[in-house]
């Protein structure tokens, strides 16, 4: 039986695919695609099986540093990506978040330095076996990974 | 860049702590020195701190050193719109190390990436204040002879309380039994309990003074903070349980010492002052020898 493709198949490049609807333009705007310049296919609130709505992100011809792809983990734990080569999956790229992440979360602590000078935020990923948390480097606040604010 | 400066008590282990506590003895019995001499020193309070700048500003007299600075950010650059880089950046090319207090949390880490000379934090925001985590050391040490095995009750806001959470992690590494004394609203955070158990601490939790003092080394007593409080009869009522009146030290432990980082409010009745068991004013006093170990050894000198 021949499935029927919403979106169109991709000859090469990078899918995004089970990113929940509601975080597809966090990740739009986390991998800066709103200013990059391949063609990149959006489609959002297709239905989906196992997460009700979901959205998914195409992009022609560009193949993502793992590190880069490996900051999705924040926002949308469970998308899928798949590298693709003259239309084959050529890697299934498992998601696993950086040990450090520069820049795109924003502090949640309000007295924090970085919230009141132009200062870019790092933090820690702590990992234990039973949660994930991100220590701030400066003011050493743990934020809990449902708690982040994307930039 | 400089790796010598200290903006946090887990900037030290253990060694450097101990190295800090044995050269703190030394400079109580002889305090007056000219090591620093030629050297200046910038005390930066952009929040005022009377009692944390005339410390490591006596500090480095005693030693020596000359002292440039301001004590409130109402007459430095900053009311300007100047940013922490570039007053770090200016005051860096005039002094030899900069002793900072910043109302931000995480401004001292950030003036020590930026900064060429070494910075001592005293005071970032709720976040660390090393000197007085060091200066309790110290305390806990001179009093007890030792820092191995203590039992430790530490009342009031744990929750809100910097000076209790730097001592948990400075104690860590010396077998303490903790024993947390506080209101249901001011109860030690969940970070701090997951780091006993993790670090093998044992430890018990309690909301009343009372009895719960009698097998202590140490009480460490610290403010309860109005503002802390929604409810203000709800702040009555614990500011009556949390206030340690003399004739509760009766069943007390000889070797009992009641520290406080200071300011108290009412949390210690006067009538404790003249308890030999109460420690908090020489307490402050020790910070003045630790102050001077501490920018001894930023300077290496």
């Amino acid at each position: 039986m021949e499935k029927e493709l919403k979106v169109a198949a991709l000859r090469n490049g990078t899918v995004i695919d089970h990113i929940p609807a509601d975080k597809l333009y966090k990740v739009v705007f986390m991998l800066h695609l709103d200013t990059c310049d391949n063609q990149i296919t959006i489609g959002n609130n297709l239905e989906s099986a196992k997460i009700g709505k979901k959205g998914i992100i195409k992009i022609s011809g560009k193949v993502f540093a793992e590190d880069e792809t490996n900051k999705i983990a924040l926002i949308a734990p469970n998308a899928k990506i798949n590298i693709i080569k003259d239309f084959q999956v050529i890697e299934k790229r498992p998601l696993s978040l950086p040990d450090e992440i520069h820049e795109i979360v924003q502090c949640n602590n309000p007295n924090c330095i970085t919230n009141h000078q132009n200062i870019p935020t790092f933090f820690q990923v702590i990992k234990d076996e039973n949660d994930t948390m991100l220590k701030c480097h400066y003011c050493e606040r743990l934020i809990k990974l449902e708690e982040v604010k994307i930039k | 860049m400089s790796n010598r400066s200290l903006v946090s008590i887990s900037d030290y282990n253990k060694e450097e702590i101990l190295e800090i506590l044995d050269a703190a003895a030394d400079f109580e019995a002889n305090p007056n020195r000219s090591t620093l001499k030629g050297k200046v020193i910038a005390t930066l309070f952009f929040e005022p701190s009377t009692r944390t700048r005339l410390s490591f500003e006596t500090a480095v007299l005693r030693l020596g050193g000359s002292v440039i600075g301001f004590s409130d950010a109402a007459t430095s650059s900053s009311v300007k719109g100047e940013t922490l880089n570039d007053t770090i950046r200016m005051v860096s090319c005039y002094a030899d190390a900069i002793v900072m207090r910043h109302p931000f949390e995480g401004a001292a880490r950030y003036a020590a990436e930026i900064s060429p000379v070494p910075i001592i934090n005293a005071g970032d925001g709720a976040n660390q204040h090393p000197s007085q985590t060091l200066l309790d050391l110290y305390s806990i040490l001179k009093t007890q002879g030792t820092l191995e095995n203590l039992k430790i009750c530490v009342a009031g806001d744990l929750k809100y309380g910097r000076t209790v959470h730097s001592l948990i992690m400075a104690m860590s590494y010396f077998h303490p039994t903790f024993r947390f004394i506080a209101p249901e609203e001011l109860k030690l955070n969940e970070e701090y309990r997951i780091f006993c158990l993790m670090n093998n601490i044992p430890f018990e939790e309690t909301t009343e003074l009372n009895d719960n003092i009698n097998d202590a080394d140490i009480l460490y007593m610290t403010r309860v903070q109005r503002e802390r409080f929604q409810d203000l009869m709800e702040y009555e009522r614990v500011k009556n349980v949390y206030t340690l009146k003399n004739s509760m030290l009766e069943n007390t432990k000889p070797n009992l010492r009641i520290l406080h980082p200071l300011p108290r409010v009412s949390e210690i009745a006067p009538d404790v002052d003249k308890n030999e068991k109460a420690y908090y004013f020489q307490q402050a006093q020790n910070g003045l020898y630790i102050r001077q170990a501490i920018i001894s050894k930023v300077l290496s000198v």
